[in-house]
């Protein structure tokens, strides 16, 4: 048959071709950046609603330094850590965890969207159905924990008086962006779970707002295994933990090798290959099972 | 059939859908046991083979669970087929969907391909930018559309406060904006009124004469199908029942279509009119049988003529009717 035949041939180009899958990624990011503006687009319509969801969001995180503030009205250290090396922690893991929330929050909802049917919906556009879900609903009112992750990021560093040098600046801000990869990556991989278990949610929910929440305090007050896991299981260590200890000059309570305090954007990067297979694996499940 | 550097198909053999000997099998796993489970192979597809010409208007049919569903979506592309052979304009459609969906376009009458926060407006803006389509086209498309389907005055009204018969017009718009060769629709005027569902009905008549549009249409309403397709796919259990024309499906299914009479008092059955039976009586309301292939004119007109008649009124055969019937002969 000579159709047949032609498609053949021309399939393995199409799989090899590294140029169509760089593509693919851009048209994906670009896809991602329209559907992102049109929401905010609309979302902007109604701006007294957006200023009180922006500020709601900032007060309810806010909470949860408030409740390290009072921690610290009754003990000066905890772990051995002061509350400007505490608010290091809390601001790098809580502006990592925000980028995430803000950039790929929406992929947690693809349970909902396998049950009710849309998911058919997203496969029948010609955009990669990952910029479609994180996209939908894009919602800047969760600036507002990044905004607050920040004020206390920076008020810990007037207060931490550290000596900088561009190395250091740089491990922090590298530091933040693969912890938001990382964090990204979870969300995804929740994500991808649900294709299999469409009630996945609430475990993923363990990993994400649980693990940013555990890296708000020092690795110190934690059992050793606690830290293990979250260094060789779920790596979420690599988030803050690791490279803040160098940062702030305490010593790894685990006694790892001191490079792996360097590592956290291969391990970011690494995570990301992980998840791009888990969430093609998923998706393939999806379209053989339908369910 | 070839391929030319802009997509485009030249058919040799007339088939742009070509489907052969197609199939899909789920294993369902089900608790047998406190720990044990079984599973059972479901063939939702059992080896089905139709063939569309390009630029025809098909229904498909049968009832629910007959697989259906499970067969467009392995034409879309969204389901990858267990066995059997699949072209959709010369393109395997689960090994090359995004190539294919910006060929095709989809209109599921129980739930919308719109943004349900966001005015017809922006969604048609997303649907213009995700498929890429030239502004020029695109607002030829959405002017042709908004005047052939009236929804001037609906642009700015966000999809989740439109009624159902708008948010179809609106649906099957955001379908079309791109031009597709293909349109598969799904229940299209499933709870639309009359007037909603005629001018539905309208607009894809004048679409598939004007563009040359190949429509695939699934319903549970025989009357879709007698208004817009000439030929008829009938599925059940997976397997292809019948494939021709609607008046053939009667005939084989011996469809029959009911007049529902009230007369002006209570009276015996009416007797004696060829080609009708009464079935059933209560009080002056009469049920008279008739084949589908006969016109219910004369038939009416004797019973005027014949009876005290103050109104009357015409049911089509359910679809689950004629198959069944379908079965037993």
């Amino acid at each position: 048959m000579a159709e047949t035949g032609a498609v053949e041939r021309g399939a393995p180009g199409r799989r090899l071709s590294a140029r169509r899958a760089l593509g693919r990624v851009a048209w994906g990011l670009r896809a991602y950046g329209f559907i992102a503006a049109m929401w905010v687009r609309s979302t902007m319509a109604y701006r007294a609603s957006f200023a009180m969801m922006l500020v709601a969001n900032f007060a309810t995180t806010f909470l949860d330094f408030a409740a390290i503030m009072i921690m610290f009205s009754q003990v000066d250290a905890l772990g051995g850590f002061a509350l400007p090396e505490v608010a290091f922690l809390y601001g790098t893991s809580c502006v990592a965890f925000g980028l995430s929330d803000l950039l790929l929050g929406e992929a947690e909802r693809i349970g909902r969207r396998v049950r009710d049917g849309t998911m058919d919906i997203l496969l029948m556009r010609p955009v990669p159905v990952l910029s479609q879900i994180a996209a939908d609903r894009f919602a800047l009112r969760r600036l507002g924990r990044i905004i607050q992750g920040s004020l206390v990021l920076g008020w810990s560093l007037t207060r931490l008086q550290l000596d900088w040098t561009a190395g250091e600046v740089l491990l922090t801000v590298s530091m933040v962006l693969s912890g938001g990869l990382i964090f990204g990556c979870l969300f995804v991989l929740g994500g991808a779970f649900q294709f299999w278990a469409q009630d996945a949610s609430e475990v993923q929910n363990a990993f994400t707002y649980g693990g940013t929440t555990l890296l708000q305090y020092p690795p110190t007050v934690f059992g050793k295994e606690l830290v293990r896991g979250a260094t060789f299981v779920v790596p979420l260590a690599f988030v803050n933990w690791l490279p803040a200890l160098r940062v702030l000059g305490h010593d790894d309570p685990l006694g790892l090798p001191g490079w792996v305090d360097f590592a956290a954007p291969a391990v970011a990067l690494l995570c990301c290959a992980g998840t791009a297979l888990v969430w093609r694996a998923g998706l393939r499940s999806y379209r053989s099972t339908g369910s | 059939m070839q391929e030319d550097a802009g997509g485009a198909v030249r058919d040799t053999d007339g088939a742009f859908i070509d489907v052969t000997d197609l199939r899909k099998t789920f294993s369902v796993r089900r608790r047998s046991g406190l720990l044990r489970r079984t599973s059972t192979e479901v063939h939702a597809v059992d080896g089905i083979s139709f063939t569309l010409r390009r630029g025809e208007m098909t229904g498909f049919i049968g009832p629910n669970g007959a697989g259906k569903s499970t067969t467009i979506k392995m034409l879309t592309g969204i389901l990858s087929p267990s066995g059997g052979r699949l072209r959709v304009a010369g393109v395997d459609p689960a090994r090359d969907r995004t190539r294919l969906v910006r060929r095709i376009g989809v209109v599921f009458g129980q739930r919308t391909t719109l943004w349900w926060d966001l005015p017809l407006r922006d969604s048609y803006g997303l649907v213009r930018r995700m498929y890429r389509i030239p502004r020029a086209r695109y607002e030829e498309n959405l002017a042709r559309c908004v005047e052939l389907l009236e929804l001037g005055g609906l642009l700015d009204v966000p999809v989740r406060q439109l009624s159902l018969g708008q948010r179809m017009r609106g649906d099957i718009t955001a379908a079309l904006l791109h031009d597709p060769d293909v349109l598969y629709l799904d229940e299209p005027t499933i709870g639309l009124d009359v007037v909603s569902k005629a001018r539905v009905r309208e607009f894809l008549l004048h679409l598939n004469a004007e563009r040359g549009t190949t429509v695939l249409l699934t319903t549970h309403d025989l009357s879709d199908i007698e208004h817009l397709c000439e030929r008829v796919v009938v599925i059940d259990h997976g397997r292809l029942m019948y494939d021709g024309a609607l008046a053939g499906l009667h005939e084989v299914g011996r469809g029959e279509r009911t007049l529902v009479v009230d007369l002006e008092r209570e009276l015996p059955p009416i007797e004696g009119i060829a080609g009708a039976r009464t079935v059933r009586t209560e009080g002056p309301r009469q049920w008279l049988t008739f084949p589908a292939t006969a016109s219910a004119a004369p038939l009416v007109s004797r019973i005027a003529a014949d009876y005290p008649l103050v109104d009357l009124s015409l049911r089509e055969p359910a679809i689950e009717d004629v198959i069944a019937r379908m079965y037993a002969a």
